[in-house]
């Protein structure tokens, strides 16, 4: 029992992480109708940033601070970050308005070929560490109802404690803010929105940079638990299923999506996996989406399609 | 001057019906056939069969396959390097478990296998479209690349995956020498390319694009998207198995189920997508822009560099390549979102008015 709860928790908290990365893919589908395949490649870029950063502003202004070379490295990635975003609305997005969801799609691709070059020629292609101070002990809870406890890592409920204060934070934006009405707005309906004034390719820039920051935290949490490297963006390959199960355009769906894969995958792996000769993690969250599609072709909350002739 | 159909009347159903109806066009690809089953085999290079053609060739029949479903039928797929590890791990079994088993058989039969698992990962699209869809093509990519590392039964018992076929021959003829490789290949390709250009114009041909333009609208005329969708899937990965038995055994001769990864299947969505969807030539382009582009950066890139004095440390040479690919990708599905065989029937038209423009 002990062990099943272990790895449901374990689950919950990979979960959670997978819900960052997914949250980048809702947040500018649901902006621009953009499925953005670079969210991988952002979360690298945005990672190598960081770790490459923190390590050279202490060299640059002479600090020996880490918390204040860790937040300014934060700071000037997340304006990378900016750029980045604007640099592809500029370039890219803008010239593609009215295109096919799948030459969209492509675009993004081949950004993330981009992204992928100019990130490694930037800041190199080594592993970097990430150190932003998290505890690596394992914590035991509950001794109390089972014998031994259950075993926690204490660095991944930090991770899901930030992550759920980012969604969090996110939300409060969206609905409490000026430019997250506008931002809803353009989501519901972009000919209307502009109509009322709003500018999109403003608003455009602003989904791209929240996301890239997303990414960056997303690539800051994955970083300091794996070490920056080039695999960083598979994750984006891990958390696809989570964006289709819990709906394209829909925030709650990334979060809850992700719990539900990252439990199944654990437990699919545990349980499921010593039969059939493991590393079936990958696969089976596709085919765990997969059949929720099957039931529900737009996803958990996405919204309804209606097909009209 | 030289490109116009007027005077050439059709006094028949089946003048009218060919497959190029303007005269030029015949002669033309008559001519490009000829001169490259006789001509090239004599005039290539080494180098030139293994690191330009003979990987297009099969790309090309690959990207054809692709573009049947996402062109044609309209649903967007990114497994297609799952259809192409099938058909060559399929092609490999029936290659090394039935001794005396000819290349060509089992080829197709490699094929057949792709079918099948197309079809059985083609299911979903029936209730899941468009980008839902394409991400969930991605389960038959990990699927595959699961299955063949760890069932041992699939490869042979053979330590990851890794397995090799040699001695390949077609009735006695061994293929082994570039030239036959290029020929059996071109063959191939030529072959498969008739039927896709037959079958888009049959009543299939039209139900698929019925369903791809609209498919609400389509079911309501009655055509039943159950089947359309099916047999989309059914001859595309018939189509991209053969090629990847052919990229396997032909071009690669040891493979591991690592060629056949993700990126294959991204790099076939940009063949189809780059070359123009719904068009049999567009597939050539899009697979000859693909695999040229590489080798071209690849071989300017250190003469730019040296130009300017810079020399390229391997690692950032290739990142830089990186770079480039994807800048010229997003550069041209700016320009010209349409693809190359919107190009070129735009260069048609124009040629038609050459040299006397209204």
């Amino acid at each position: 029992m002990a062990f099943f709860l272990e790895t449901l928790l374990g689950g919950l908290m990979t979960g959670m992480l997978y819900s960052l990365v997914a949250l980048g893919f809702v947040l500018i589908f649901k902006a621009s109708g953009v499925f953005n395949f670079a969210q991988g490649a952002m979360v690298l870029f945005a990672a190598l940033a960081m770790a490459r950063f923190s390590e050279w502003i202490p060299g640059w202004l002479g600090l020996d601070s880490k918390v204040l070379a860790n937040v300014l490295a934060f700071i000037v990635a997340g304006a990378l970050m900016f750029v980045v975003a604007w640099l592809i609305e500029f370039l890219v997005l803008r010239h593609l308005v009215n295109q096919e969801g799948a030459t969209l799609l492509m675009a993004t691709l081949g950004i993330t070929y981009f992204l992928e070059g100019v990130g490694q020629s930037l800041f190199g292609s080594d592993i970097y560490k990430i150190d932003i101070g998290m505890p690596k002990d394992p914590m035991f809870l509950l001794e109390g109802m089972f014998q031994g406890g259950v075993l926690v890592n204490q660095e991944d409920l930090i991770a899901a404690l930030i992550a759920a204060g980012l969604v969090a934070g996110l939300s409060l934006f969206f609905q409490k803010t000026k430019t997250g009405r506008a931002l809803r707005a353009v989501a519901d309906d972009h000919q209307a929105a502009q109509s009322i004034g709003i500018p999109l390719s403003r608003i455009w820039v602003i989904v791209w940079t929240v996301a890239g920051v997303v990414a960056l935290v997303a690539g800051m949490i994955w970083g300091s638990k794996l070490g920056v490297q080039f695999s960083l963006t598979t994750v984006a390959l891990r958390a696809l299923p989570v964006v289709i199960l819990g709906g394209l355009t829909s925030v709650p769906g990334a979060i809850i999506g992700g719990l539900i894969i990252g439990v199944g995958e654990k437990l699919s792996e545990v349980y499921l996996g010593p039969f059939v000769g493991g590393g079936i993690e990958i696969w089976f969250a596709y085919v765990l989406a997969l059949v929720f599609l099957l039931f529900r072709p737009q996803g958990l909350f996405g919204e309804k399609i209606i097909d009209r002739v | 001057m030289f490109y116009r159909e007027n005077g050439q009347f059709k006094t028949s159903y089946q003048a009218d019906q060919q497959i190029f109806p303007i005269a030029q066009d015949r002669w033309a690809v008559l001519l490009l056939l000829a001169f490259a089953f006789l001509v090239v085999p004599f005039i290539a290079s080494e180098y030139l069969f293994f690191s330009i053609l003979i990987p297009f060739l099969i790309m090309a029949l690959a990207a054809l396959g692709v573009n049947v479903l996402v062109g044609y039928c309209g649903q967007i797929t990114l497994g297609s390097g799952a259809f192409m590890a099938v058909g060559a791990y399929g092609a490999y079994n029936f290659f090394v478990r039935f001794p005396g088993m000819p290349l060509v058989p089992a080829v197709l039969l490699g094929g057949l296998c792709a079918t099948a698992f197309g079809v059985l990962f083609g299911l979903p699209s029936l209730r899941v479209k468009g980008l839902y869809l394409a991400v969930a093509t991605l389960a038959a990519q990990f699927f595959s690349d699961w299955m063949f590392l760890r069932i041992k039964w699939l490869t042979n018992d053979s330590a990851s995956g890794s397995v090799s076929v040699a001695n390949l021959q077609v009735f006695g003829l061994p293929i082994q020498s570039p030239e036959a490789k290029y020929l059996f290949c071109l063959a191939f390709l030529v072959v498969m390319a008739l039927l896709v250009k037959n079958l888009v114009r049959s009543a299939i041909g039209r139900e698929w694009m019925a369903i791809r333009d609209m498919d609400v609208a389509a079911a309501v005329i009655g055509i039943r998207p159950m089947y359309a969708k099916l047999t989309a899937f059914a001859v595309s990965s018939f189509i991209v198995g053969v090629a990847g038995a052919l990229w396997a055994f032909v071009y690669l001769g040891a493979w591991e189920p690592s060629a056949f990864n993700v990126d294959l299947s991204f790099k076939l969505l940009f063949m189809v997508i780059i070359g123009g969807l719904g068009s049999v030539m567009g597939s050539m382009f899009g697979a000859a822009f693909i695999v040229v582009l590489p080798i071209f950066l690849n071989q300017f890139l250190p003469w730019l560099g040296g130009l300017f004095g810079m020399s390229f440390s391997t690692a950032t040479a290739s990142h830089v390549e990186l770079m480039i690919f994807g800048a010229l990708i997003v550069w041209f599905l700016i320009v010209e979102p349409h693809g190359l065989a919107k190009l070129w029937s735009v260069g048609k038209q124009k040629l038609r008015l050459w040299p006397f423009p209204h």
